[in-house]
Order: C-alpha cells, then structure tokens, then sequence
C-alpha cells in the first residue's frame, strides 16, 4: 500500500529540471504530461461532474427531497454511525499495532503485519460473508445471540463489525513506516529523563506521528462511509434500518429513481473532495513542520 | 483535545442508540420480499398500515427488503427477522421451511395456493422491435442477445427458464430431450446473468446491453411506465406459464416477537378487493375475479401453463431443474 503512503514534496524534480544535463527533452516531458492529465480527465473528471450533473437535473428542490426523504436520512445516519464507531476503534488499534510493530521485537512480528493487511488482500465480501457463518442464524455463535434478543448480521452491529473489517488497516499501515524511520532514540531519551510511558507517548511519540495519523483517519473514514460490499452482504437490505449511503444509492437507482439516486451519490462524492482538500492540507503542513526541525 | 471529541462522539452514539431504540414501540412488521415488488408493497404498506390503524388503533410500521428471490430466503435463513415472506415462487419458502422457521404445509394456510396475485413471463424489446422477435423461438437463432437474470439466484429467472422449457415441450414433436436442446440454446444466447429481475431490467434498459429481456409481465410494463414507450415495448409470447408468487407468515419469527395476529392480517388483507386493486395498479394480475375484470384490458390474453401440471409442483420442479447438479447446471456450462 505505498500508494496511500504520506508522501512529503520535494524540490528534487525542480533541481533536476533546471540542470541540462539531466533534463528530458520538452516532447517527453509533454506527452507524459499530456497523458496524465487526459486519462484524469476522462476517468476522474468527467465521472465527477456527471455525478453532479444528474443530481441537479431536476433542479434543487428535486435534490433537496431525495435527501431529506426518510429512507435516505436513515441511510445516511447509517453510514455516520458506522463511521462513527469504526474510525475511533482503528485509531486507537493502529497505534497499538505500529507501536508495537515499529517500536518492540518479538516473534511473530511478520505475521502481525501480514494480519494487519489481511483486509486489504480479501474481497469485502467474503469479509461480509465471515460474518453471516459465524452470527448468522445457523452459524457458530449466532444461535446465542438469537436466544439473547441480540442481532448481529441483518442489523446495525453486524454493519459496523463490517465495516470495521475493511477499514482496519488504513492507521496502521500509515503509522508502521514512519514509526520504524523515526526509531526508538526519542523515546529512549526521553524515559532515560525520567518521562512516564504516557509522558512519552503524549510529548514525544504522538508530536511526531500526528500528521501521519490525521492522514490515515482521513482514509479510514473515507472508505469507512464508502464500503459496499461487504456491507451489503451482512446488512439484509431493510428499508430505513440497515442500509447505508452506498447501498441506499443502488436502491434507488434501480427503482428508476436516478436523480436521487445520482443526488446521494453527490453527497459521497462531496465527502470525497473534502477528503482530498484535507489531504493535501495535511501534506502541506507535514511538509511544512519538516522544514522546519530540519532548520 | 482529540479525546474531548471522542467523548463527545460517544455521546452523541449513545444518543443515537437510545433514539432508534424508541422506533420499536410500535408493532413492527418486516416484509421480505423478491426483487420486482418494490413499488406494489410501497403502495400497499401505506394502505395497510391505515386500514391497521382503523381497525385496531394501533400503529404498525412496515419494513421492506428486496433482493433475488432465492438471495432473500438465504437471509431468512441465515438470521434476517421476516415476519413475512413474500417471494417470487414456492421452492423459496419451502428453503425456508426446511430449516425449520415455518410449517411445511405453509402454502395449505392462505387460499389459491398462498398466491393472491398471479404474473406471467414476457419479452422486453427495444422500440421498433428491430430484430423482430415475435415468440420463444426468435431467441435461440444465432445473433440474439438475450438478458435474463440467474435461475440460481432469482425467481423470476426461474420462471423464465421453465416458460421456456414448457414452450418447447408442446411444440409438435417436443420432449424433454428436445426441451433441454431449446433452453440450453437461449442460455447460449444470454449475455448478461444478474442475480436478480431488476438488476437484469436496469442492465436492458438502462446499460442498453441486449436484444431482448425476459421478464416479469410487472417488472415490463412498470419500466415502460418509467422510461416511456420510446425506448422499449413488450412482445407477448404464444405461450407463457402462469407466476405465481406465493406468500406466507414466518412461524417461528412471529411467534417470538408476537406479531403473529397483525402478520396474518397483513397477508389476508392482500386478498381484499383493496389489496387486489393495488396488486393491479402495479401491473400484477388480481386473482378476485371482480378486481381482475376492472384490469382485463391491462393484460394480454394467452395461454398459460401451469408449473404443477407441466412441472409436478416446485418441490419437484426446483429438484430436477435448479438443484446443485440439476438440468440446469447441465445446460449452463461455459
């Protein structure tokens, strides 16, 4: 998942630019350029703004209703709850995890991380599916919860447990790198004056993971409202009770009501940019409090 | 400041628990139903929780799911809380009957074999009809590409698959064998297999994949509703087989949350000249005789094949057909 990871600007291609020994020749710099920015266009752009295009066919008002209409309001308090509930949970397991991983040996190390990134390697819906074998009705704990009054699957919990799922490793895998870069010098000093481990974590350890940090819960809440499939599998599909945004929107859809349809999708779309917005927000103030213990 | 937020986060989560808590104290009723239902049980959840409330004073609310016919079971089966099934053929209720959540002798318990309203199978074709697709026939030559969901997953797919094959059988000369021949010819020809009706109809319709859907009479004339006759039109086969979709109480669900009484009334009211103008007004065939004279304009007449004639029943039909190894499986390999 080096994709994801925080990755801080540098003035290197800048360096390289300026030198005509190292600089390509303008048509290769032009294509590639030209290329990018196509395929973006196409694939990326051109989705987007149909996504709002469709929503506002009928004009706000047509928008405003497919919102405010019980069933989606259902669905989008779904989806922040989840949300909700997920994202905290992965924090404080990510530190865990990176802390351990990054800061400890111990046997079976490796295998924690391959754990940790299990979720990433398996399709959502057998994750959904995990699910519904073990807390489904004929499943291994499930004939408890029923006799107990509990739902799991075809209920809330079993949405969050979902989603919770996928989610798992987007803190952990931000925190593991830097953590293992930064080492255990701080830290060490710092018990060595005489700091209690939670003075450590609070004055040395989270300073310098925070921005890391803040970038993976904008991931882990990102895919935390966008998961589809392996909740859909474990949600029952109840009007108004267990379905989320994503799942509401292919409701509506196929009840040939596209412009709702396409009206929640706006929403998810949004949420998408105002991640992204925070993202390079983030980058930027990273790069910034780099420069600045380098001075 | 970080843990200030999550506190206040759990606050507003417990608050969130305690309200949805709140919308249970009222009798709640969960329909699961098939794919193509959507809009009738919109309209007729309304009208039953009026007539509900009329009656007995109390306030029902009405919870619907859809899905793939056979999907649907899998989850009653698996846990999902359905007060009511109301799927689209019997070999689903009877899945979940074999695991023990309702009387095996469930379609005994409401008049017309638990069906109250009836459908047959139809094709969608695009305006114009330009591959000229008049009968059963027209889909297996070569070049057709047909869209129908997955008889695995879907009821209405299953319907599809024995219209089909009974069409075949009564040609001059038809058995079995030569019935296999035929539908294993159309499955040639399919080039999309949903899991369910209405994933299939929005890949015809919506995708524009296909030359011709075989669907639901309901599930046909509800997207040329939606869509306008300018994009598509129904062809109305010689010969079809008579829908019908079944619907029954889940015993043992009922039972625990006590909702047995309201569950029942909200099948038989189904049968009511007002549940019967409803089934009609979505393009459902009404079983009440005087209901189904009101809409006899709405629906083509033709002969229809009945599944416990032609088929033994569905415990039979889904045996030899669409269990794991079935007639089936023999023809859909790729």
């Amino acid at each position: 998942m080096a994709a994801t990871a925080l990755h801080l600007h540098s003035d290197l291609a800048g360096r390289y630019e300026s030198n005509p020994a190292t600089r390509e020749s303008a048509w290769v710099k032009w294509t590639v350029i030209g290329v990018s920015l196509t395929f973006f266009a196409l694939f990326i752009l051109l989705p987007l703004f149909i996504v709002f295009y469709e929503a506002l066919r009928k004009g706000w008002e047509a928008y405003l209703v497919a919102l405010v209409e019980p069933d989606a309001l259902s669905s989008i308090k779904l989806t922040l709850l989840a949300a909700a509930i997920s994202v905290p949970l992965n924090l404080v397991f990510g530190i865990a995890a990176a802390w351990a991983i990054a800061k400890f040996e111990f046997r079976g190390k490796s295998f924690l991380i391959t754990l940790i990134d299990l979720p990433f390697s398996i399709s959502p819906v057998v994750a959904g599916l995990i699910y519904v074998l073990v807390f489904g009705r004929t499943g291994w704990l499930g004939p408890w919860f029923i006799e107990n009054d509990m739902r799991i699957v075809f209920a809330v919990p079993g949405i969050i447990l979902a989603t919770i799922f996928v989610t798992f490793p987007f803190i952990a895998r931000e925190l593991i790198p830097l953590m293992e870069a930064q080492g255990r010098d701080e830290e060490e000093a710092s018990t060595v004056l005489g700091a209690s481990g939670w003075q450590t974590f609070w004055y040395v350890t989270l300073p310098n993971i925070k921005w890391a940090l803040l970038y993976g819960v904008i991931l882990c809440n990102a895919r935390a409202m966008g998961e589809f499939g392996a909740v859909s599998v474990v949600s029952g599909h109840i009007r108004g009770e267990t379905n989320t945004m994503p799942l509401h929107i292919e409701i509506v859809y196929n009840e040939y009501k596209f412009s709702a349809a396409f009206a929640v999708a706006s929403l998810l779309a949004i949420l998408a940019l105002v991640t992204l917005v925070l993202k390079t927000f983030i980058e930027w103030r990273a790069t910034q409090t780099l420069k600045r213990s380098k001075t | 400041m970080r843990f200030n937020l999550t506190r206040r986060s759990l606050i507003a989560l417990s608050l969130g628990f305690a309200l949805s808590g709140s919308a249970f104290a009222d009798v709640n009723l969960l329909n699961v139903s098939y794919d193509p239902t959507r809009e009738l049980y919109q309209e007729y959840n309304a009208a039953f929780a009026k007539y509900w409330k009329a009656k007995t004073g109390e306030t029902v609310t009405l919870k619907a799911s859809h899905g793939g016919s056979g999907k649907q079971a899998r989850s009653v089966i698996d846990g999902l809380d359905a007060d009511v099934v109301t799927l689209a053929l019997a070999a689903d209720i009877d899945a979940v009957a074999d695991a023990g959540l309702l009387a095996k002798d469930w379609q005994k318990k409401l008049p017309l074999n638990a069906s109250p309203y009836t459908s047959t199978i139809v094709f969608l074709v695009r305006k114009g009809n330009p591959k000229k697709i008049k009968d059963w026939d027209d889909l297996v030559k070569p070049g057709i590409d047909v869209i129908t969901p997955n008889p695995k997953t879907s009821g209405g797919a299953r319907w599809n698959y024995l219209a089909a094959w009974a069409y075949a059988k009564h040609l001059k000369g038809g058995s079995d064998a030569t019935a296999k021949e035929f539908v294993k010819k159309i499955y040639g020809n399919v080039k999309v297999l949903d899991s369910g009706a209405r994933g299939s109809t929005t890949t015809f319709v919506e995708r524009g994949i296909g030359d011709v859907l075989i669907a639901w009479e309901n599930e046909a004339y509800l997207s040329l509703k939606e869509l306008g006759p300018d994009k598509v039109e129904i062809v109305t086969p010689s010969v079809s087989i008579l829908a019908e979709p079944p619907v029954a109480v889940v015993d043992k669900i009922v039972d625990k949350k006590g909702t047995r009484k309201v569950a029942t009334e909200y099948l038989n009211y189904l049968y009511s000249p007002e549940g019967q103008e409803i089934a009609g007004k979505n393009y459902y065939r009404p079983t009440d005789k005087k209901v189904a004279a009101k809409f006899a304009k709405q629906f083509a007449d033709l002969k229809l094949f009945t599944i416990d004639k032609e088929f033994g029943g569905w415990t039979n039909a889904q045996k030899t057909h669409f269990a794991d190894g079935g007639l089936f499986d023999q023809i859909y390999v790729k």
